[in-house]
Formats: structure tokens, C-alpha cells, sequence
């Protein structure tokens, strides 16, 4: 046949080679990130230490009893909390939505324990509010009943508190880009407003409300300052206590490695619930028409928003403004500035890469999907649910065993030592925060990612761009919103980030995060305030920032 | 010379499960061709696989004698030269229409591209459209920007992923007319695929009927009309019934039909076949002896379409002027005229057809 | 955003040589301190104006900086590890990253019960865990022992945090290595049996809640209440409302723990760190640790600050530091059995 003998014209890729040039660095990278994850898992192979049956016996149920309440808990806050401000901002117009659209997004900056905090300060026996009561109505102790802030239920209204803007964020998006055709359909089927919310809005927003509590439970799992400080014996309670106070750090890695599996579970059984489903949507020509809520709806929903917006961001804020000014003259600015740069160049670092990688992993699931990319993209993006001194020590191990290994090679045959390379780097502290955060924001790729019909990669492939291409000149930019969203979730993260940098810093390098968190753990509040504040202040840049570039172009499927 | 594109024996499976397989089909330099079926008969995974988006598990497919894709190899989609209209039309919400319609254009001067995008909205009469962005347009004009998108780069064959199937119906034939007509003007190959035999009729050359995968019938739009390769085409293609009737001692179909003369062909007394009837078989005659049945109708302007019943119960259509008004339940005078009639043996296998 | 550029640029600088290990300087010496910045910082750039020995310092928590210097093995650019409890040198000499170092100065000093006994480390200072009262509604004469607050008439009056709490443990540590693990256990039960709250908050919420009248007694860390009467304001107001009371007074003293050091064995810099040790168990070190964070020196012939000796003057329990270290183990399953939450 004449065409046999042009068939080697054009060179064709063997398919496994085509694929190669994006799966090879995705699995790479994924490998390379599950390290951390792995080492802890790893401990679960290493043999059983007796404090087990000690565990077992005494305070292991409490643990899990009380993680799973404040699971549940969590979850219910931030999904009440997030979907009710992504309604009202996103679907309806009242007084003031424009100014909550953004302020809403306020309390992500105040770290967990921060709040804790200061609501103690307000709330707890001996603090102002309880203290005047008492003044009031001459009451003493036992004379009446006022909920206890440090108790388990505390320990989920802080969490909620400023755990909600991931569901508020991701959800909000997903709103607006639904057709209003869904929307409408589903009104002309006899469902009223709130019927339709339930029933076609909030499931069709799905992957991205999933998504958004799945970062506040994974947050919530992590937490430590909060729950230590609460007396609520947590999981992370249990962690630590099991390492610091019973000199246990393997049998600490293995209850780490358990709630790394418990976490990976809900995952599989999250992916499985809704493995038939896609989410795509097939035309939104148009945003869909907001709600207007006037007179007395429109008051209560502007009353409901700032109710949220005050406990989440402005009674703290305030608490640690009024404990910055009474500190501030004891304040050495250019120190205080110096440690503002380091943190901010740190968060933004650590943003950037975390970006990249969330990109690369994401846009390769999506080039080859495919049960081995699923399930390297989702180990590597469990750190988030592990405390941060955990996978501190899942980069350490690793990181110095490399170094230690290089370097006694070099011994050997070289007779020089180089010594820790990376260990006690930035190098390694960005990458324990892509290893923790890294779960950010690929989810938030991911969702982004999802809402872009695969025709518009085909179209674009059918024009001759590479796949490499395709993402850069098609994705980027319809992406806008997630990227911005991503960059921000993390940037505000490692800005708030403890335990990392406390363990993997370099000699001499300070963050507003430590700084805070050194005084408040000893207890000097009126201290730790203003790099508090601070961190509440930079995390606001972002915030404004990615509102402007949202709200100037948003994007628009057709 | 080879052909412009060339399906040998091409087979798509999806691990155990195999979506096409065995089909070949050649499509010659500016040639229109369809692939038609019934949803899920493998046309779109067809034409995702010359596409480049899918890898085929048997057979070969090429461009102008390259191979483009076999087994366990393909050319990626990006450097087929293959240009793609989607179902969608998939345009980029960020880009405008101009930018839309560069974007496979990146090679070229920027001089170049600039006059290049100006006769593409020229040739989809959008010439004011540059600056708009897909969302402000209707989707008539969405389309024309697909279709002036994917023919800018000159790809050696354009594929069309249903591309009238999102757009009012009364539009589609008019359209599929305009684009039919665009194509050939520019001597462009092209591939369609639809499940509306009147967009392909409108469009293509020849189109390949698709039935689980394989291909049913592979001709011009004519013959698939009229000389319908098995009872699956006929009933997909055009309106009709498909009768079951015996022939009797004379060699005639008998069943109350009264004596059909098939013309050069006598049958075997005893036979039973199967008769392809379209409505234009069967005509209205006052002065018929043969009165059938009215069990229902529907009116389409000119013409009324009678649903009648044979005595034996069979059903058959028939196509009326709209004048003659029968209510159901009432008689139809009608007279058969078999000229161009299909038979089948039972089996469904082609026997004979009346005409060439 | 601007930064000042002199600030941008020494961020930049300061990010950029972060990012790759940087080789060591002849004259310093690298700290891992448990002791946070802000408490430990000044009297290290004291010690560097005076020995023009550059410090650089990591702060974290002790057992987080003990993981890291195991696994940073032979190569650790750490030369000493300093620590608020006598607990985390002990974990250290176990897992093998002290040496031994030869002070006779230290040796004189640092009395013997509150130091390695060969010579791995040296406590600095002395941290007491006390009594807390309500000056109205307590008389000192009702306080005697940590053992006579199990009795049944202090039930609901006893506020205390969460066993988790490292001066808890070795509170407990410190029973068991004099009193043995069952006069602990029925300690930790009777205690638990008197809380007036869930164990909750940290050492200086013991104190308001003393203050505001949640409970009457509580178990604090004296420096807690020296600062909270430094601080000024509503934690100053509080802490007037509270008295210190050192118990056992008649029998193995007050329960003590030490901050301290040790030397590295992966050390480059041997000979700064123990001009540093030595410093900070000099007379100027000890009387900052005082006045500054109202510790009590390590060394018997230097005197408490004026607000520690207000306090009144106290006999400490004279067990070896060193089995608070071996025992916290046994003492935190003690309390987990106890439930103390």
C-alpha cells in the first residue's frame, strides 16, 4: 500500500512517551512531597511500644471522642457560617453587600489560638463581661450559669470562627458560576427559592463546599493551640502529650500515622459518594440575577453578615488593638519591621511554590486521569491534616538523613565534609509548608480546574498548543480567581504557621507567628498582640488585593 | 494520491469494552463526510480519536498518507493540523473574537495573522465582532466563531462535533446549508457528526451510518435513502415501515395490497419479505378501490402525514396533500406505488431493491 | 507595598542566604533554646558585648529541638542546647547528644542535686511550683502540704491546669522519686477529686481564677505571679487579690525544677559554649534571670531579686533534678489513670 510507506514520515510518540513528559514530574513531585506523610505512616511498621496498652486503656477513647465532636462540630459551624455569607454576597443584594463581599473573608487572618485568646480575655470568669455581671447583680461563683469559653464547644465556635471563610470562599465562586438556566429550571419545576438553594444550588456547588470544609476539618484535626489551651482533650492533645510528657515521639508518629489513615478514609469514601457525578457546567451565559432583599430582609441580612464579620473579626481584632496600645511603647520598630519582611517574604514563598506544584499536579490529573495521579495528588496533599510539628519531623528526618548520607560520602572519598546542606534551610521550611499546605491549594486549583469544560482543552489542543501551552495560555487566565484564591489561602496559612518554623527555622530567623506565639505561650497576651495584629494586617493585603483583581474581571464561562 | 484522510480497520476500546471497531472509511480532498447514529454509536469517539484525543486499539488512521495514530503511537492532537468544531464550541470566555479566532495562529507574522483573522471574519460575516467577547454573542454567531477559529489555521480536515445540535432547530438547516456551502466554496475536507440525518443531508457528500460501533452503511445520502443496506438503515434513514408479506400462487404480494406488480422480478410463491414503504409510496387516489384505515395524522403545511392500517393490521404512512382532509377514524383512498420499493429478506440482510 | 528599601534589602539578603546552609564563622556559637527569644535574648547580646562571641539562637519547643538535633546527627550545627526543665537534658543525655563538660567554676557553683551528675549539664536557674490563695478567703495557716490539698474539705476549691502541663509532670516526677508511685497515684486521685473546673488555661489563669473567686487554691510556677504583679493592669490587680504559699515547708520542701544547659556533641564551637554556660551562671546572669523573669538563681550565694525575697524565703525539695527527668514518664500515666484531663 502506498501510505505504508510514508508512515514513518511523522514521527509519532510511543503513548507512553507522550505521557512521560507530564507524568514523570507530577509523580515525582508527589513522591518527593509524600516523603514527610510516608516517614510518619512508616512508624505504623516499626513495632508497638507497651505505652499502647496504657492508651488504650486510659485516654485513647477520650481522644477520639472528643476529635470527632469537634469534627462534627466544625463542620456544621463553618458550613452554616460559610454557605449563609456565599449565599447573601454571592445570590442576593442588601445594604452593605459589597463591603461584606471582602470583610467576610477578615477572620481567615487571625490564627485559631488567637482567637481563643482573646475570647478568654472577654469571656472567661475573670475576664470584663462575666466581671461586670457579677458587679451588676452582686452575684458571686455558682450564682449563676454562663457558658464555659474553654470547653469543647468553645474549642468549635473559635474553630468555626475563622475556620468558615474556606467555605465561604470556595462556595461563593461556585455561585457564581452557576447557570442561571439550573436555577431558573428548577424554580419553573415548582421549587421555591429556598427549595432551590437545597435541592440544585448547593448541590451543584458540591465540589467546591466540599472542598471548603474539608480544609476546615483538616485545619480542625491539626489544631493544637486551641484545644491545649481549651483543656479539650483532642487527638493532637494526645499526640503531643505522648511525645513531650511520655518521651514517646514513635508511638506519637504512629497516632499522627492513624489520623493520617482516619483523614485518608473520609477522602476515599468523599471521591466514592460522588464518583458518577460531574460537575461541569454546560452553559452560564449569563451570572445568574441576585436576589434583592429589601426593607426588613434586607436589614436582617445585613444584621446577619455583620453579626459574623464582628465575632469572627472585629471583637478580637479589637481586643488585640486595645492590647497593642498598651504595650506599644515598649515596642523596638525596626526589629518589628524586620520580622514583618521576614514573614511576608516567607508566606510568599511558600505561596508561590505551593502554587506551582498545586498546578502541576492538578493539570496533570486533568491530562491523564487516572487512578495512579489520583492517589499520588491526594497523599501528597494529606499534610494538612497532620499538626504542623508532626510534619515538621517528617521533613527533618528525611532532609538530615540525606544531608548525613551526602556528607559521609564526601567524607569517604573526598575527604571533605559538606555538612547539612538543606537541613535547617528555608529551603526545607518551604518545603514542610508546601508538604502541610500543599492540600490548600490544589483544592482550590482542582475546583477551579473542574468548572473548565474539557472541550476548551481539546479546542485548544485541536489549534495546535501544547499541553504545557494549553495551561499557560487558556487556564491561567480563566483560572484567575482560583489562583489569586489560592495564593491567598496559603500565604495567609504560612503566615499564621507555628510549629513548622518553630522546629525547621534557620539560625536567627524570626516570624510574626513564633513571635506571637512565644508571648502568648507564656501568657503575656498584651504582648503577643501586636505581631497578632500584624499578622491580621498583612493577611488583609492579600484579602483587598485578590478582591480588586476578582471584582474587576470576573471570570465568565460561556 | 493518496486520500486526504484514510480509516483502516480502526477499533476504540475502552479496556474490556470496545466503542468502535472495524471501520474504514476514506475521505478524498475536499470531501464532506458524516458519521451518523443513534446516540452512542461510537461516531463522536471516532472523531475524538482523529481528533488525537483518543488512541485507537487497532487499525490505522492517516493524513494524506501519514499515519496520524495506530496502535500504542499517536501523533498528539496539537500537531495533527486537524482543526475541531466542538458541540460547545468551547470558545475561550477571556479572549475576545479576534483572539479567539489568532489563536491558532501563533506562528504566523503578526501582519500576517492580523489579515488572516480579518478574512476569517469575513468569510462568518462578523467583521464587527471583533472586540466582542463570546458571552455577548447568540449562538449562531458563537458557532460562526468556532467554525472561523477552526478553519483559520487551514487544517488539512475539519471536524465537527454536532455542531448545529445547541442552536434553535429552524436555524440548523439553514445553517448546515451556509456551512455546507462555506466549506466547498474553500475547498475544505470535513467531518461531521450528528444524529440528524437532515443536518447531514444537508452537509456531507457521503456519510457512513454507525450502529454499535461499526459502520451500517457507508454512501451518499441518496443511496442511503433509497437503497438502504438493511432494515437498521431504513428505519433510521427517512420515514417508512418496514411490511411483512407473503407472495402468493401468481407471484404476486398478496394481504389485501391486491396484486402488486414488482415489475422484472417474480417471487417464489409461498415467500414471505420485508417491505421497506415510504410515504411517498402510497398515494392519495380518489379513485382507488383500496381504502385504508386513518388512525392518525400530523400536519406538516403542504402535507398531511396519514398513519393507515392495513387489514392485517400493519401500519403504513402516507403522504397526502393537505387539502384532503380525513379525520382519524375515517377512510383514506390510497394507491401503492412501488417503483422504488425496498425488499428485505427476513434475515434483514439487503435481497434486492427495485432500482439502481 | 514599599518597604523601606534598607529593610527590603536586608530581607532579601537575609531570605537569600537562608535558603542554602551558610558556612560557620570562627567566633560564635549556635544556640537551640527552649527558652523563648524575648527571655532569653538580651542576656545573650550581653554575653556577646562582652566576649565579642557572636550568638545565634533557634528557639522551639525542647522536644522538638531535641528531635531535630538527633536527626541532624554529627553534622548539627547546634554547639548547645538549653532547656526549661530538667526533663528534656535528661531526654537528651539518654538519646546521646550531650557531652560532658568540665566546669570547676560550674561545678562549685551549680549546686549538685540541680546538675548532671557527670557533668553532661548544669541547671541555671530555679523555677519553685507553689501554692496560689485567695488572701480573703484563705489563711496561710489552712495551707501546709501539696498532699493536704487532696483532703476532702478543699472539694470544688482547687483550680489547677491540664496534666499535659510539663510542671504538672514533674511535680508528680518529683512525688514518686521521694514518696514512691503509689503515695503519687493517690495524690493525683485526690487532687483530681478536688477541682473546682475542668483543668484548663495555663499557670497565670490559675491565678485569676484564684482572683475572681472560681476557686481558692491553685498550683502555679512563682514567676507567673511575679509577672503578672509586674505587668501592670487587670493581671496586676488580679494577682494583689492572690498570695504565694510554699508548702512542705516542714518536711522535703517545695517542688523545683531548673532551666539549664548542656554542650552539644556534635559541637564545633566547644570552647564558646561553655564561655557561654559559665556566663550565664555568672552573677550578672543570675541576677537578670531574677529580676527579669522572676526566677531564682541557681547558685545559693546569690541572692533572690527584692520581690522574690517579699515572697519570703523557702527550703526546695532537694531530689535529684535528674529523676524528674527519668520519672515524667510513669508520672503522666499516673495522672492519665487519675483522669486528670
Amino acid at each position: 500500500m502506498e501510505i505504508a510507506t510514508r508512515t514513518q514520515a511523522l514521527p509519532l510518540s510511543r503513548r507512553s512517551r507522550a505521557n512521560l513528559g507530564w507524568r514523570v514530574p507530577m509523580l515525582l513531585t508527589a513522591g518527593v512531597i509524600a516523603v514527610p506523610v510516608l516517614v510518619i505512616v512508616g512508624s505504623l511498621f516499626q513495632g508497638f511500644s507497651p505505652v499502647w496498652e496504657h492508651l488504650l486503656a486510659t485516654v485513647l477513647q477520650d481522644y477520639v471522642v472528643n476529635s470527632l465532636l469537634l469534627m462534627l462540630g466544625v463542620g456544621v459551624g463553618t458550613l452554616a457560617l460559610g454557605l449563609t455569607s456565599a449565599w447573601l454576597t454571592a445570590m442576593c443584594d442588601f445594604p452593605g453587600r459589597r463591603f461584606f463581599n471582602w470583610a467576610l473573608l477578615l477572620p481567615m487572618a487571625i490564627p485559631a489560638y488567637i482567637i481563643a485568646y482573646t475570647y478568654t480575655g472577654i469571656l472567661d470568669y475573670a475576664g470584663p463581661v462575666q466581671s461586670a455581671l457579677r458587679a451588676q447583680f452582686g452575684w458571686g461563683y455558682g450564682d449563676y450559669y454562663f457558658p464555659a469559653i474553654r470547653s469543647l464547644g468553645g474549642a468549635i465556635c473559635m474553630l468555626s470562627l475563622v475556620l468558615y471563610p474556606y467555605v465561604f470562599l470556595l462556595a461563593r465562586v461556585a455561585f457564581r458560576e452557576q447557570s442561571t438556566a439550573v436555577l431558573e429550571a428548577s424554580r419553573s419545576l415548582g421549587k421555591g427559592p429556598w427549595q432551590t438553594l437545597f435541592q440544585v444550588a448547593l448541590p451543584m456547588a458540591r465540589p467546591a463546599v466540599v472542598a471548603g470544609v474539608s480544609l476546615a476539618l483538616m485545619e480542625t484535626l491539626a489544631d493544637y493551640g486551641t484545644v491545649a489551651y481549651f483543656g479539650v482533650n483532642a487527638f493532637t492533645t494526645g499526640i503531643f502529650r505522648t511525645w513531650y510528657g511520655l518521651g514517646e515521639l514513635q508511638t506519637a508518629a504512629q497516632l499522627a500515622a492513624f489520623l493520617l489513615l482516619f483523614v485518608f478514609t473520609l477522602f476515599l469514601l468523599e471521591h466514592y459518594s460522588r464518583r458518577r457525578l460531574r460537575f461541569h457546567h454546560n452553559s452560564a451565559r449569563q451570572q445568574p440575577g441576585r436576589i434583592v432583599l429589601e426593607g426588613w430582609r434586607g436589614g436582617l441580612a445585613c444584621a446577619i453578615a455583620g453579626f459574623i464579620l464582628l465575632a469572627g473579626f472585629l471583637l478580637p481584632a479589637l481586643q488585640l488593638g486595645q492590647w497593642a496600645l498598651e504595650r506599644w511603647g515598649d515596642t523596638d520598630l525596626s526589629a518589628f519591621s524586620r520580622l514583618v519582611g521576614s514573614s511576608f517574604g516567607l508566606a510568599a514563598m511558600a505561596a508561590a511554590a505551593c502554587l506551582l506544584i498545586a498546578l502541576l499536579l492538578g493539570y496533570g490529573k486533568r491530562l491523564h486521569p487516572g487512578p495512579v495521579e489520583n492517589q499520588a495528588a491526594r497523599v501528597s496533599a494529606m499534610g494538612y491534616a497532620v499538626p504542623g510539628t508532626v510534619i515538621a519531623v517528617g521533613v527533618l528526618i528525611p532532609f538530615a538523613w540525606l544531608d548525613n548520607r551526602i556528607d559521609g560520602l564526601m567524607r569517604e572519598h573526598f575527604d571533605i565534609s559538606t555538612g547539612l546542606l538543606l537541613s535547617g534551610t528555608l529551603t526545607a521550611l518551604v518545603f514542610a509548608y508546601v508538604v502541610r499546605f500543599l492540600s490548600v491549594s490544589l483544592q482550590t486549583v482542582e475546583s477551579g480546574l473542574a468548572r473548565i469544560r474539557p472541550s476548551i482543552d481539546e479546542s485548544a489542543r485541536s489549534l495546535g498548543l501544547r499541553p504545557l501551552a494549553v495551561l499557560r495560555r487558556i487556564h491561567l487566565p480563566m483560572l484567575r480567581g482560583s489562583l489569586a484564591t489560592a495564593l491567598l489561602l496559603v500565604f495567609v496559612d504560612v503566615l499564621k504557621e507555628l510549629p513548622t518554623t518553630l522546629i525547621l527555622r534557620p539560625f536567627n530567623f524570626n516570624t510574626l507567628a513564633v513571635r506571637a506565639h512565644e508571648l502568648a505561650s507564656d501568657e503575656r497576651l498584651a504582648d503577643a498582640a501586636l505581631p497578632a495584629l500584624a499578622i491580621v494586617l498583612i493577611g488583609l493585603l492579600p484579602v483587598i488585593l485578590m478582591n480588586r483583581t476578582a471584582g474587576a474581571h470576573e471570570p465568565q464561562q460561556n | 494520491m493518496s486520500s486526504q484522510l484514510a480509516l483502516e480497520n480502526v477499533a476504540v476500546a475502552y479496556g474490556s469494552f470496545t466503542a468502535v471497531s472495524g471501520v474504514s472509511l476514506t475521505l478524498e480532498s475536499g470531501e464532506i463526510g458524516c458519521l451518523l447514529g443513534p446516540s452512542g454509536c461510537g461516531k463522536t469517539t471516532l472523531l475524538r480519536a482523529i481528533a488525537g484525543f483518543e488512541s485507537i486499539s487497532a487499525g490505522r488512521i492517516s493524513l494524506r498518507g501519514d499515519t496520524i495514530s495506530q496502535p500504542g503511537a499517536m501523533l498528539p492532537p496539537e500537531r495533527r493540523r486537524v482543526g475541531m468544531v466542538f458541540q460547545d464550541f468551547a470558545l475561550f470566555p477571556h479572549l475576545s473574537v479576534a483572539r479567539n479566532i489568532a489563536f491558532g495562529l501563533a506562528a504566523m507574522p503578526a501582519a500576517e495573522r492580523q489579515q488572516r483573522v480579518a478574512q476569517m471574519l469575513e468569510l462568518v460575516s462578523l467583521e464587527t465582532y471583533a472586540n466582542a467577547y463570546p458571552h455577548e454573542l447568540s449562538g449562531g454567531q458563537q458557532q460562526r466563531v468556532a467554525l472561523a477559529r477552526a478553519l483559520a489555521p487551514a487544517p488539512e480536515v475539519l471536524l465537527l462535533d454536532e455542531p448545529f445540535s445547541s442552536l434553535d432547530s429552524e436555524l440548523r438547516e439553514q445553517l448546515a446549508g451556509e456551512v455546507r456551502e462555506l466549506l466547498k466554496r474553500n475547498g475544505v475536507t470535513a467531518i461531521l457528526v450528528t444524529h440528524d440525518q437532515h443536518e447531514a443531508f444537508a452537509m456531507a457528500d457521503r456519510i457512513a451510518l454507525l450502529r454499535q460501533g461499526r459502520v451500517a452503511q457507508l454512501d451518499t445520502p441518496y443511496n442511503l435513502y433509497h437503497n438502504p443496506g438493511s432494515e437498521f438503515v431504513a428505519e433510521f434513514i427517512g420515514q417508512g415501515s418496514i411490511l411483512t408479506v407473503s407472495v402468493n400462487e401468481a407471484g404476486e404480494l398478496n394481504d389485501g395490497l391486491g396484486m402488486l406488480d414488482m415489475g422484472h422480478r417474480h417471487w417464489q410463491a409461498g415467500e414471505t419479505l420485508r417491505l421497506l414503504v415510504r410515504p411517498d409510496d402510497i398515494e392519495y387516489d380518489e379513485h382507488s378501490q383500496l381504502s385504508l384505515v386513518v388512525r392518525g395524522r400530523s400536519f406538516r403545511g403542504a402535507h398531511y402525514l396519514y398513519d393507515l392500517v392495513l387489514p392485517d393490521g400493519q401500519h403504513v404512512p402516507c403522504l397526502a396533500p393537505s387539502h384532503i382532509d380525513v379525520p382519524p377514524g375515517g377512510q383514506l383512498p390510497v394507491r401503492f406505488n412501488l417503483q422504488h420499493v425496498v425488499v428485505f429478506e427476513p434475515d434483514t440482510t439487503p435481497a434486492e431493491s427495485a432500482t439502481a | 507595598m514599599r518597604f523601606p528599601s534598607p529593610v527590603l534589602r536586608r530581607v532579601t539578603a537575609v531570605l537569600a542566604s537562608a535558603l542554602l546552609a551558610t558556612s560557620a564563622l570562627a567566633s560564635e556559637v549556635n544556640v537551640y533554646s527552649a527558652r523563648q527569644e524575648a527571655l532569653i535574648k538580651p542576656i545573650l547580646d550581653r554575653f556577646t558585648e562582652e566576649s565579642g562571641i557572636k550568638v545565634n539562637l533557634i528557639t522551639g519547643g525542647g522536644d522538638a529541638l531535641l528531635t531535630r538535633l538527633r536527626s541532624e546527627g554529627r553534622n548539627s550545627p547546634a554547639d548547645m542546647l538549653l532547656t526549661v526543665d530538667a526533663g528534656r537534658l535528661y531526654r537528651a543525655r539518654e538519646a546521646d547528644v550531650l557531652q560532658p563538660l568540665h566546669s570547676d567554676f560550674l561545678k562549685k557553683v551549680v549546686p549538685a542535686n540541680l546538675r548532671d551528675s557527670e557533668d553532661y549539664w548544669y541547671g541555671l536557674s530555679v523555677r519553685a511550683r507553689v501554692i496560689a490563695y485567695n488572701r480573703e478567703r484563705v489563711k496561710p495557716e489552712e495551707l501546709s502540704t501539696y498532699e493536704a490539698l487532696t483532703d476532702p474539705s478543699w472539694k470544688g476549691r482547687l483550680c489547677i491546669r491540664s496534666s499535659g502541663n510539663i510542671y504538672n509532670q514533674s511535680l508528680v516526677a518529683g512525688m514518686i522519686a521521694t514518696e514512691g508511685a503509689d503515695a503519687a497515684a493517690s495524690w493525683a486521685k485526690g487532687i483530681v477529686a478536688n477541682f473546682a473546673r475542668p483543668p484548663q488555661g495555663g499557670d497565670r489563669d490559675q491565678i485569676k481564677a484564684v482572683a475572681a473567686g472560681q476557686c481558692d487554691v491553685a498550683l502555679v510556677n512563682s514567676y507567673y505571679y511575679g509577672a503578672m504583679l509586674q505587668s501592670g493592669g487587670e493581671e496586676e490587680a488580679a494577682a494583689n487579690k492572690v498570695a504565694l504559699f510554699f508548702p512542705n515547708q516542714d518536711g522535703r520542701g517545695t517542688h523545683v525544677n531548673v532551666s539549664g544547659a548542656g554542650i552539644t556533641r556534635a559541637a564545633t564551637h566547644v570552647a564558646e559554649a561553655k564561655a557561654l554556660i559559665e556566663f550565664l551562671a555568672g552573677e550578672e546572669a543570675q541576677h537578670w534571670y531574677a529580676e527579669r523573669n522572676n526566677e531564682y538563681p541557681v547558685r545559693e550565694d546569690i541572692e533572690p531579686s527584692k520581690r522574690l525575697q517579699s515572697w519570703g524565703e523557702f527550703e526546695s525539695d532537694s531530689v535529684d533534678v535528674t529523676d524528674l527527668g527519668r520519672l515524667n514518664a510513669e508520672a503522666v500515666m499516673i495522672m492519665d489513670r487519675a483522669n486528670w484531663k
